[in-house]
């Protein structure tokens, strides 16, 4: 067994939720560059260039890319042989997001759903435990902004209704949300498992490299569909009319009941934000 | 043709009816914030017959929800938030005498309708470019309902804040405008 104290927990979601949200990974950058070269409308192709010049300023001014500094969401992968020690993983989680948004000042965004009373340190995070192989502590910290997740969709459909009936739905959620979700966007698709692990993996394609394909030719070939038949919707940059609705599909699917087909579309706009540490 | 023209708040009648969807804007001068529960309570308040933290003829309102000022700085990063979830309140606004929302996203018929009744346009900001945007504010003051921490009503100066004319006095709509422009599938 290998000990960790939970205190390393706490700094390292600390420093991860503060680095998430002033420095846009290397991936998110080089779509962007993509972008900006390859949007034909001229009002995109300024978006592009203002979302560069944006991530320029946060990453050497340290002002947060996004003001909505997101819900933080939470994937702990702990090694089965690992043994933490000196308190509840839990609490030092939502310790680390406190400290992280307190001294990095980032936006407080949580609420009573009812009362809409601010918690006041944007806890809790949502977090999500898996145990896997190992003697490591892996965790991703995404703050996720509430504009894109707000247009985020779940379907339980019938089994006839197939890969047409998938993509329909996709097509039918980013047309929808159009303007709303700050387009340039990525489309995180879950397909299979139930009503709740839809929802799941797409989130969690999100987690993705951006615009790596899915090592499954299968679920390459859907997410390349996809993508197409997503812009071919010509909503573009922030709605103004463009080629480039999103910048990539990331598909997840696993098997499911005879009797379902669930289907989730998570949609993750450019502050594309999620940090890994791994202890 | 579209045209860029330079604004200077509080705006009259004049001021937003020569403005076209797709122009570009640079406003300055002082802007108000208010998002959702910030828009409750004032429209809760004109309900009750009590007065305003700020005047509304003539002004221009910021769906926005700043991120904290680091010491020494004006503000954080500060971008438009989704304005549908303001359309329920937002033409009690517009009759007040509301010139212009500034945010991102569709509005809803009502809004665009009380636009054209009452002479008003909705300006789109960058979503998510919030760092960026941040640089046009020069002074930025809480004046009301501090509780409510990033969905306070603060007062900000402004030095050619960019926006893009979305829907214009005439009922007109830029998002329609342009996805037709360049849409490659059947409308549904
Ligand atoms: S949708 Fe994303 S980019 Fe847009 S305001 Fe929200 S967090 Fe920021």
């Amino acid at each position: 067994m290998r000990q960790i104290e939970v205190a390393r927990v706490t700094q390292a979601v600390k420093a991860a939720a503060i680095t998430a949200n002033y420095e846009p990974g290397a991936d998110l950058l080089a779509a962007l560059a993509r972008g900006a070269e390859a949007e034909e409308s001229p009002s995109g192709k300024e978006i592009f260039r203002q979302l560069l010049e944006n991530a320029r300023l946060a990453k050497e001014e340290r002002i947060p890319m996004c003001q909505d500094c997101g819900l933080a969401v939470v994937f702990a992968e702990v090694g089965q042989d690992v043994h933490l020690v000196g308190g509840d993983l839990d609490q030092a989680i939502n310790e680390g997001i406190r400290q992280g948004y307190g001294e990095g000042y980032l936006r407080k965004s949580l609420c009573h759903p009812l009362t809409r009373a601010n918690t006041g340190d944007n806890t809790p995070a949502v977090i999500h435990t898996e145990m896997v192989p190992g003697d490591r502590l892996k965790l991703t910290v995404v703050p996720k902004g509430g504009g894109s997740e707000n247009m985020s969709r779940l379907f339980m459909l019938k089994p006839a209704d197939g890969l047409a009936g998938i993509k329909e739905k996709v097509v039918l959620t980013v047309e929808e949300a159009g303007p709303n979700p700050c387009p340039p966007i990525i489309v995180g698709v879950g397909i299979g498992g139930n009503f709740e692990r839809a929802a799941l993996l797409a989130k969690k394609s999100l987690l993705r490299e951006l615009g790596q394909a899915n090592p499954d030719p299968e679920v390459a070939a859907i997410e390349r569909q996809l993508l197409k038949e997503v812009n071919d919707l010509g909503i573009g940059p922030q709605g103004l009319g463009g080629r480039i609705t999103a910048m990539a599909v990331h598909v997840l699917m696993q098997p499911c009941h005879i009797a379902s087909l669930p289907v989730a579309v998570n949609i993750q706009c450019h502050a594309s934000r999620h940090q890994e540490v791994v202890l | 043709m579209t045209k860029t023209v330079k604004l200077i708040a509080p705006l009259t009648d004049q001021d937003v009816l020569q403005l076209a969807i797709g122009d570009t804007v640079l406003v300055s001068g002082v802007i108000y914030t208010a998002r959702d529960a910030a828009h409750k309570r004032l429209v809760d308040m004109l309900a009750k017959g009590e007065p305003l933290p700020m005047e509304l003829a003539g002004q221009i309102m910021y769906y926005v929800g700043p991120s904290p000022a680091r010491p020494g700085r004006v503000i954080g990063a500060a971008g438009p938030t989704t304005s549908y979830r303001m359309d329920s309140y937002a033409p009690t606004l517009i009759k007040l005498g509301l010139k212009a929302m500034i945010g991102k996203g569709k509005r809803a018929p009502e809004v665009i309708e009380a636009m054209k009744t009452y002479k008003a346009v909705y300006l789109g900001a960058t979503g998510g470019a919030g760092a960026l945007i941040s640089q046009r504010i020069k002074t930025a003051e809480v004046i009301a309902f501090p509780e409510l921490g990033p969905e306070a009503v603060h007062r900000l100066e402004v030095e050619d804040f960019p926006a893009i004319v979305i829907n214009d006095c005439q009922g007109r709509d830029l998002y329609e405008q342009g996805v037709r422009e360049y849409r490659r599938t059947v409308a549904r």
